[in-house]
């Protein structure tokens, strides 16, 4: 709408300050800080991936070529696991968005300081419970004995944990637990990316004659277009990684809930199980890996959130 | 673009708006239960006996039990295996104090590095960086965990240590301060002072840099605490399990959940509630210490799940 600020025509080269002479004791305190990261980044980061690449396309330290992977897609648990996971992000992050970005529009128009302040960090809270421990407290809640909330479950029609946790409800489940833990951090974020709208905009909003939704609709939505994709993408990729959630309560329901239900809890146990290969597990990794990296590389190359360099 | 709309009339009555308000009101009211609920239910929940929590006797879910009732259930938890709690708590400050010490000597001088000097590999290092911060860290606990039981570390306190000390978030945040907040007109004024690199880091950087280390270990601290994946595959065996892991192991002695159990000695709901709450008390303290900076907003880009 506002023309851009006078184009700067051929990029100015302000001469740089003199500490940029090619300074030597800077250079060495550059490696010697950086050394002890770096080491990590590699044994932690890259070797692991370079490790895993190189079980997954060998059997017996021989190369079989995509053997491993052509042995997991026939596994008769792959397929279950993938439209598992994959029902689970779709409706997780499809509710995280909607219910994120309401939110956090709402909460940023509450005028009053202390309730707004205080309702952001009602909504934070849970995420001290992140991993077991919200798992070990949704357990109680969704079964009906002992919940606060049974009437609810009733209602829907479950008098008992096991019918609560029946497959059909799963990816539901594991999205209100992530959605419970998780999206009061994301609140905050999208607070945050609202508060650096200028209020020069929104004021010309106003005079405009736009109400709250119209506001939201034309320039806070389009405004918050990054952040919305930043959390899309980092749920997505965390999503596809659920392990800790049916792991739990697949140790709860003795079984109703499968141990092979995710990708990741798969990839566990064909190395861990009877079967003991490694090689189909790194073969899973790497495909989950594969997935993980092509939405960092998506964000880190095109989203440009991080143009700082 | 200019207001040639009318303009509206703001002290006037608009039911819309009204209506508008009382919907936003609601939907906030809502959420704010949903998630408050839960957390209440888990305070209240260890004061009771099973009976009591049961709602047998016509307890309401959100009555307290009694003291006696807590101190019951503590001891049993206590008790519980010769008290291993214990074992699994200072498992985890182990882990997560271990891992805390580590991430902060070697991300800020890091970011610092990153921000201030140039050395030949370091938009290198700021790509990598960046592509393995976006990476969930459970993405990599099984390649690692394949690379570490290649050189046998695999139950040791390193094979947790050393992964939960590997933190790219917390290099990018000291990176982005660094480069941000700390200007290097002053740096290069303590230069001509005849202050040495490492003397211009430690005694003019550092102290300028509270803010971001606090942030890192923050992070750090309760992500590696949270933690499930990295230390149940790492470290196999009750005596060396965090406290995280040993509150799923739990679920195996609650009748309830696994009425096969053949052990004398069982756990029940409220003192597996209990155990719960004490398993993410040191993180919620540090929640509520750090309430006004959680909710300013600062932290934008702080979340990683």
């Amino acid at each position: 709408m506002v023309p851009a600020a006078a184009p700067s025509q051929g990029r100015q080269r302000v001469a740089r300050s003199p500490r940029s002479r090619p300074d030597r004791a800077q250079t060495v305190i550059g490696y010697v800080f950086s050394s002890g990261y770096g080491i990590l980044l590699l044994v932690f980061g890259v070797l692991p991936m370079i490790y895993a690449l190189f079980l997954a396309f060998t059997k017996a330290g021989k190369f079989v070529g995509f053997a491993n992977f052509i042995k997991v897609f026939g596994d008769f648990r792959f397929g279950p696991a993938v439209q598992h996971v994959a029902m689970f992000v779709a409706i997780w992050v499809a509710s995280l968005i909607v219910l994120v970005v309401l939110l956090a529009l709402i909460v940023h128009a509450v005028r009053v300081r202390w309730l707004s302040a205080t309702t952001r960090f009602l909504f934070y809270i849970p995420g001290a419970l992140a991993g077991s421990a919200s798992v070990m407290l949704w357990l109680f809640l969704l079964d009906p004995s002992v919940s606060p909330v049974a009437t609810l479950l009733k209602q829907f029609g479950s008098t008992s944990f096991v019918q609560t946790v029946a497959q059909d409800n799963l990816p539901f489940i594991f999205t209100v637990i992530a959605f419970w833990t998780g999206a009061g951090g994301w609140i905050i974020i999208m607070y945050g990316a609202l508060n650096n709208i200028s209020s020069d905009i929104m004021e010309a909003a106003r005079i405009d004659g736009a109400g709250p939704i119209k506001t939201a609709m034309y320039i806070q939505i389009p405004l918050l277009r990054k952040w919305i994709a930043y959390m899309g993408v980092m749920s997505l990729a965390a999503g596809s990684q659920l392990f800790v959630e049916p792991k739990i309560l697949s140790l709860a329901s003795r079984g109703v809930v499968p141990k092979d239900y995710s990708l990741n809890q798969l990839a566990y146990l064909v190395a861990f199980g009877p079967q003991g290969d490694f090689n189909s597990s790194a073969a899973i990794s790497i495909l989950l890996l594969v997935v993980a990296m092509g939405l960092a590389a998506f964000f880190v190359f095109r989203g440009g959130l991080f143009d700082r360099d | 673009m200019t207001a040639t709309k009318t303009v509206v009339d703001r002290t006037g009555f608009a039911p819309g708006r009204w209506v508008g308000r009382l919907l936003a009101g609601a939907i906030i009211i809502f959420f704010t239960l949903f998630f408050v609920v839960p957390i209440a239910w888990l305070l209240l929940a260890p004061t009771k006996s099973s009976n009591q929590l049961n709602g047998l006797n016509g307890e309401q879910p959100f009555s307290f039990g009694s003291f006696d009732q807590l101190a019951e259930n503590w001891n049993a938890l206590v008790g519980f295996q010769h008290g291993v709690i214990w074992t699994w708590l200072g498992n985890s400050v182990l882990y997560s104090g271990g891992a805390l010490v580590i991430t902060l000597l070697v991300t800020v001088p890091a970011g610092y590095a990153l921000a201030m000097t140039h050395f030949r590999f370091r938009r290198t290092l700021l790509v990598l960086t960046l592509m393995v911060m976006l990476i969930p860290n459970t993405a990599l606990v099984l390649p690692i965990f394949l690379e570490l039981s290649v050189v046998k570390l695999v139950g040791s306190p390193l094979a947790v240590i050393l992964p939960f000390s590997f933190f790219p978030f917390g290099v990018y945040l000291a990176y982005i301060y660094f480069s941000t907040s700390i200007s290097r007109d002053l740096l290069d004024a303590a230069r001509i002072d005849g202050a040495g690199e490492f003397r211009v880091f430690s005694r003019i950087a550092l102290p300028l840099a509270t803010p971001v280390i606090a942030l890192v270990g923050f992070f750090n601290f309760v992500t590696n605490w949270n933690n499930y994946f990295l230390p149940f595959v790492m470290e196999p065996g009750s005596t060396r399990m965090p406290v995280q892991v040993g509150l799923a192991e739990l679920i195996s002695n609650v009748p309830l959940f696994n009425p096969t159990t053949v052990a004398s000695i069982t756990i029940s709901l409220p003192q597996l509630a209990l155990a719960t709450l004490i398993s993410v008390a040191p993180v919620l303290v540090i929640f509520l210490f750090s309430q006004r900076f959680l909710v300013s907003g600062l932290t934008a880009g702080g979340t990683k799940e």
